[in-house]
């Protein structure tokens, strides 16, 4: 069930005016459990994990490695495949700079979309400088989604070794057929990786279905601490690829000349991890399952379609992303009104917004514009909230025609 | 909700010394690469004392507004005195209140201004 007071922050005012939190595709806010069970472990429990004997950090690596499984059942994988990172963005540097460096040659071709998020395009052109490899993008058709004749096209392309796509881009909003993609790309043999960071506190996530090598998502984007993310790699692939970083944790020995890798997950996991941000994170994976997906999934779509009957009255708006298969995440063109001024004047009377190119700068460029206004809604917003939004956006504009 | 003051809006809808000076002694594009303003000013001196004073460019109404009012204060001063303007100046003659996360909106076009002058 959804309950808005699981969410304290939800409660606060700024400048007198109810918090309107819009601004959930940056960070989602944190319900009272996770808070909670953060300040447990550093009451209670804390302790470095792996580390010692005593029983301590015996009860700091149960409650850390106990996070690693929910999260591998969270996501169908089994707890080698869960290796905890910083976020979304480690893991795909972890992925380039692992298995990247080590399995793409000059010439080879890496294939993104042109909505991904900066995480998912630089470490890919910082390989390009590296070592000279390619990069497609998939375009789109005027709906904002993915034009999927190309895309096949881009896949037949003879040294292509990587398909790195996100399931849901942090500007359009608009769930992609990640799934069909993948079963294209493993016909060619094609190793892919899935950018859930968006998507993952919006719809149901199993690795098994959608067949990935590997799969990335960050904690605080799904109601977790900051700080902690998840990559997921198969089994297999992961053992093929050497260590990314070094340090302790990830050793099973370390002489005057040479070390020996430790096994999976560790291997990957060196220094002392973010022990209370896995713990807030398992907690966070688990309050959206007591919430279920379900009920997630149909307020999202109640909200979707209300905001986008209520922002088709405002003539000077236009919505980019129109695809039917559209998540509440809505980036606005304001005629007369540039983003960061809205953002910046709406934010004063409460209304959290995000204006700029959202880390999507090749995306704004494709589509001709400089900057956007995104609002971005989740499972605890109401149809109150929009109204509020839309006839402060409404008086907006009218000052300044 | 508390609006930009109508002098802003009011520049920002109907720009001062807008557009390319052809013969301008200075010329310098200044952007905000986080979100995307970007201001070209051009300048022309008449011995010491600056002459004329023209923009172009899009983004915000205090980045564009800014420009703006500041085209019509600067006109007539020497370089020295421009290169002394700072941001307590532009907040006395915008006349609003800039909050800090507008400061590099407020002060694209005078960092536009100084470069072109020191750079030249």
């Amino acid at each position: 069930m959804i309950k808005r007071s699981d969410f304290p922050i939800l409660n606060k005012k700024i400048n007198g005016h109810p918090l309107v939190y819009f601004d959930n595709a940056s960070t989602a806010q944190k319900s009272r459990f996770v808070v909670e069970t953060v300040n447990d472990f550093y009451k209670n429990n804390n302790a470095n994990v792996h580390r010692s004997l005593n029983p301590l950090a015996l009860e700091a690596t149960n409650l850390y490695e106990n996070a690693r499984d929910s999260t591998a059942k969270f996501i169908g994988a089994k707890r080698e495949e869960i290796i905890f990172t910083n976020g979304a963005t480690a893991g795909i540097n972890l992925v380039a700079r692992s298995w990247g460096e080590n399995n793409l040659s000059a010439g080879d071709i890496v294939v993104l979309s042109i909505a991904e998020h900066h995480a998912n395009i630089v470490p890919w052109l910082q390989l390009k400088e590296r070592i000279g490899i390619k990069l497609e993008y998939i375009p789109l058709k005027a709906d904002g989604s993915w034009d999927l004749v190309v895309a096949q096209k881009l896949l037949n392309k003879r040294r292509v070794k990587l398909l790195a796509v996100s399931q849901v881009s942090n500007v359009l909003g608009i769930i992609n057929p990640v799934a069909k993609l993948i079963r294209v790309a493993k016909q060619k043999r094609i190793v892919t990786l899935v950018d859930a960071a968006q998507s993952i506190v919006h719809l149901k996530i199993n690795v098994k279905q959608f067949g990935c090598d590997f799969l990335v998502f960050s904690g605080h984007k799904l109601g977790g601490p900051t700080g902690v993310g998840v990559l997921f790699g198969r089994q297999e692939i992961l053992e093929s690829m050497p260590p990314f970083m070094g340090g302790g944790d990830m050793i099973s020995f370390v002489k005057t000349d040479s070390f020996g890798a430790n096994e999976l997950p560790y291997k990957f996991e060196a220094g002392t991890p973010n022990i209370a941000g896995a713990i807030g994170l398992g907690k966070a994976l688990q309050y959206l399952d007591n919430v279920g997906y379900g009920a997630i999934i149909k307020q999202e779509k109640i909200l979707t379609t209300y905001f986008l009957e209520k922002i088709k009255k405002l003539k000077s708006v236009t919505v980019l992303g129109t695809a039917k298969s559209k998540l509440p995440i809505f980036a606005l063109i304001i005629d007369g009104v540039h983003p960061h001024d809205a953002a910046d004047i709406l934010g004063q009377i409460g209304i959290i917004l995000r204006a700029g190119h959202h880390c999507a700068e090749p995306l704004h460029n494709y589509l001709g514009i400089h900057a956007s206004l995104r609002a971005s809604l989740s499972f605890y917003n109401t149809k109150t909230e929009i109204d509020y939004f839309i006839s402060s956006l409404r008086e907006l504009i009218n000052t300044f025609k | 909700m508390d609006i930009y003051a109508q002098n802003i809006i009011d520049h920002y809808k109907h720009p001062h010394n807008f557009g390319i000076l052809v013969d301008a002694d200075y010329q310098q594009q200044e952007l905000n690469a986080t979100c995307g303003d970007d201001i070209t000013v051009f300048l022309k001196f008449s011995g010491n004392k600056l002459k004329y004073l023209t923009f172009t460019g899009q983004g915000c109404a205090i980045s564009q507004a800014g420009i703006s009012i500041l085209s019509d204060e600067l006109i007539g001063k020497t370089k020295k005195q421009i290169l002394a303007y700072n941001f307590e100046d532009i907040k006395n003659i915008f006349g609003v209140e800039i909050s800090a996360r507008r400061y590099n909106c407020a002060m694209l076009g005078l960092r536009a201004i100084q470069k072109a002058i020191v750079v030249k």
